[in-house]
């Protein structure tokens, strides 16, 4: 007698984007009242699947079958009646409307045209109910905080009969009170046979709470692991592909110099949060924290592109404050932006036109461009960082993240910094240039620059860092050294909880 | 020369080629005369908005700048100023012009589209309320006459007028600018990716008030070269929808409309392309009551076959690449 077909089965998905291979021969099962989570580092495929199963992207190749039959999900709506719910990490809730009507919104019933609101609100209650929300039916979403709005699109997902509930990182700006909330929920709705697909960073909430993992790395299955096996090691060793201490090799450095030193910084986004710290020639500084933290404004402020609210700036003991990037730039700072795309490259200019881009009024002759030294420059980058391009004419757009970082990277090595601003500095890109920019990092530092890194990856910051500072809410709530480092003691910092470290 | 020029090229040389084969009168030196005068004149004012379109922006001014600079410049002969100093004046205020759109789209954040719609409405009730919306002439006798509207007899009856070697030296001078200065290369960055500029040190404000002054002193240019052409200016009418065709030709020319793209000739071969339409449907004796049509037929045309090889051209590269990395 054959087993019951699994409630999903995906086989051999493959999925291509210009430019990058997302997913190839990607396999997925779910069973009835199952939670599986799915992991990877940033750029691995974990989006992307979850996006097909729901409709928004069409796999290239491969099969999707529900109860053992072949199904083709080509949009949302279609997903929705098979029965599965996308519950996107930015909610996407209408704040102008009550939550009754954000539930059913696209889904009203009506009699001939009418929407009819009793029913709306009243089984709108019995949703609400289901995942322990207490609120009126007719409260404003844009009254709701973030966890309540993240019960509501889940409440949203019941009202269309979701057997499948997808989360893409469900806790990203919950704080710790609220994630335990959605959490229980999470177990409530597996109870109620409900299977939920969980898509985390958060690797102690994933041991928490999955029936099992599939780990996704480069796009390809990487493995699996159930009950037991689940742990904070093995997960790692899957996502990166060897043994962590192989990866990260950071060793004790000499440090110089005082590079920059900022005193009682502030950044238009939190202008009561002063900010102090400074970082030597030669170390490898690591910024943690929640999305947002601050993280960000804070480079873009020292960088210039957001400029002060008050504060100081000294790089090399003389005060700086960088009104536009042109300023820092001129004074030796870059910053390698988290937007790689919008706002490190011009994607539809080619990798010498990239490199170039801010040293040529350097290197300028009466404003005209001296062509051949472009070339040149181009040529010795894509050599030094190994930049994989046919040539140095190729458009930037059609390159891998992992090399269009290296181009962003090339950029402003070119202009020999002396402080080096690095945002989200791996995020998108594959493990091979992951470990390249990780050298290249620990080279600069050790020639003399002084590197400030932002990451959301754990791993990341405990692999690289000399010295971590944590953030939340705009302010810096710590500063760990290496020997202090761990996880536990990041995340307590992170989510505001000073005395814990 | 990029694809697209090319395209356009051989649209032009159909088009071209038709008409003189369907018209024995198309091909003799009187009608090349004009026909090469006239599509320099709308070349000029082509390349001057191909530059704020470069930047992703647009101008809309551009004719009723044309009809503000005419009408003054027929007060002031009327009026017996010095032609040689009101002609620099006329382009010093079309520089404030576009020095005001810029500023206006830059540091206040308005919209360009708003910024020279208002310039378009503006411009042109200033100069029918100077002029008393009379229509002027003024008898092309002035010192300056020759160097405006004058002829270079080639051979026959064949000549090169004088709009036709101000656009050979706008048109290098703006080729140069935008292919081998740093600031041409600005521009076409921050019109691909204004923030990307930014974050890379460019200073786009600057450039791209910059921009819309090159766009309003060319207007300005072809302003002067219009009034002295016609010897007549019509304050209520002179200019009138040229902003439509320079704007035309730049996007016929391969300047696309989200910023970042653009070849000098491109858009005079363009602007080439739109009078010889209005010529041939003239000639070959098409109703002239059409002609607006078939001008944005083809214009209508060739854009969308442009984005249809594009399309193919990224298609097979993404192939290429995904078979370059199995």
């Amino acid at each position: 007698m054959p087993e019951d077909p699994p409630l999903l089965q995906a086989s051999a998905i493959g999925k291509q984007f210009p430019g990058v291979r997302a997913l190839h021969n990607v396999n997925l099962t779910l069973s009835q009242g199952e939670i599986l989570s799915l992991v990877g580092e940033n750029g691995a495929g974990k989006s992307t699947m979850m996006k097909i199963l729901a409709g928004i992207h069409a796999p290239d190749e491969g099969a999707i079958e529900l109860d053992g039959n072949l199904v083709r999900i080509t949009n949302v709506r279609e997903a929705q009646k098979y029965g599965i719910a996308l519950i996107h990490q930015e909610l996407n809730l209408s704040d102008n409307l009550d939550i009754a009507a954000n539930i059913f919104l696209g889904n009203e019933p009506h009699k001939s045209g009418v929407i009819d609101r009793k029913r709306i609100h009243r089984e709108s209650a019995q949703f609400l109910k289901r995942v322990g929300l207490e609120f009126p039916t007719d409260t404003l979403v844009a009254d709701l905080t973030i966890g309540h709005q993240q019960l509501v699109e889940i409440s949203k997902a019941l009202s269309v009969d979701a057997r499948i509930i997808i989360m893409d990182e469900p806790t990203s700006s919950l704080s710790q009170k609220e994630s335990e909330k959605l959490f229980e929920v999470i177990r409530d709705l597996k109870s109620q046979g409900i299977s939920i697909i969980y898509i985390s960073h958060r690797l102690g909430e994933v041991i928490n709470l999955s029936d099992r993992v599939v780990v996704l790395r480069d796009g390809e299955n990487a493995g699996e692991l159930v009950g037991g096996e689940i742990t904070h090691d093995a997960m790692v060793k899957l996502m990166v592909g060897r043994d962590l201490s192989q990866f990260y090799n950071r060793t004790a450095t000499t440090l110089g110099e005082k590079i920059l030193e900022v005193k009682g910084l502030r950044t238009p986004p939190y202008p009561n949060n002063e900010i102090s710290f400074s970082v030597r020639s030669g170390e490898i500084l690591g910024i943690a924290g929640l999305v947002g933290a601050g993280r960000t404004e804070l480079l873009q402020t020292i960088f210039g592109v957001t400029p002060a609210v008050g504060g100081m700036i000294k790089l090399k003991g003389k005060e700086l404050m960088p009104k536009n990037s042109l300023d820092a730039i001129d004074s030796g700072i870059v910053l390698a932006p988290e937007d790689r795309k919008r706002h490190g490259l011009v994607l539809e200019m080619s990798v010498r036109e990239n490199t170039s881009l801010a040293r040529l009024r350097r290197d300028q002759k009466v404003g005209m461009i001296d062509f051949n030294n472009e070339a040149q420059l181009a040529d010795k980058m894509i050599e030094e960082l190994k930049i994989k391009t046919p040539h140095s004419d190729q458009v930037v757009q059609y390159l891998s993240g992992g090399n269009q970082q290296k181009v962003v990277l090339g950029k402003w090595l070119s202009m020999n910094p002396s402080l080096l601003l690095l945002d989200e500095p791996t995020r998108g890109i594959d493990i091979g240039s992951k470990q390249e920019i990780y050298k290249l990092m620990e080279e600069l530092a050790a020639s003399g620059v002084a590197v400030i890194f932002v990451s959301s990856e754990m791993e990341e910051v405990l692999g690289m860092a000399d010295r971590v500072l944590v953030m939340h809410e705009g302010a810096i709530t710590g500063e760990l050294s290496r020997e202090q480092l761990n996880e536990e003691a990041i995340m307590q910092l992170a989510t505001g909880n000073k005395a814990a470290a | 020369m990029n694809k697209n020029t090319i395209g356009i090229l051989s649209l032009f040389v159909l088009i071209f080629g038709f008409t003189w084969y369907s018209n024995e009168n198309f091909a003799n030196g009187y009608n090349m005369t004009n026909l090469v005068k006239w599509s320099s004149l709308y070349a000029i004012m082509g390349i001057g908005v191909a530059f704020v379109i470069i930047t992703g922006g647009i101008d809309l001014s551009i004719g009723s700048v044309i009809g503000l600079v005419a009408s003054l410049l027929a007060l002031a002969i009327e009026n017996e100023w010095d032609p040689t100093l009101t002609v620099i004046l006329l382009l010093g205020l079309s520089i404030v012009i576009g020095l005001m759109h810029g500023l206006l789209i830059t540091k206040v954040k308005l919209q360009p589209f708003v910024v020279t719609l208002c310039g378009l409405l503006f411009y042109r009730g200033i100069s029918r309320w100077l002029t008393d919306n009379q229509t002027m002439q003024f008898p092309g006798t002035e010192s300056l006459d020759s160097f405006f509207s004058g002829k270079l007899l080639i051979f026959g009856k064949f000549a090169l007028a004088s709009p036709f070697f101000f656009l050979v030296a706008i048109a290098l001078i703006a080729a140069f600018f935008l292919n081998r200065t740093i600031w041409g290369r600005y521009l076409l960055a921050l019109g691909n990716n204004e923030d990307g500029a930014r974050y890379s040190g460019i200073q786009t404000d600057r450039l791209k008030i910059a921009a819309y002054v090159i766009c309003s002193f060319l207007a300005g240019v072809s302003g002067l070269l219009f009034a002295y052409e016609l010897d007549s200016v019509q304050p209520a009418q002179t200019g009138e929808f040229y902003e439509l065709y320079a704007i035309a030709a730049a996007v016929l020319g391969g300047c696309s409309l989200r910023g970042g793209q653009g070849a000098i000739f491109g858009v005079i071969i363009a602007a080439a392309v739109i009078r010889l339409l209005r010529n041939s449907i003239n000639l070959i004796g098409i109703s002239t009551h059409l002609e607006f049509s078939i001008i944005g037929l083809v214009i209508l045309g060739g854009v969308t076959a442009d984005e249809m090889i594009k399309r193919i051209v990224a298609k097979r590269r993404s192939k290429q690449i995904s078979a370059s990395k199995s």
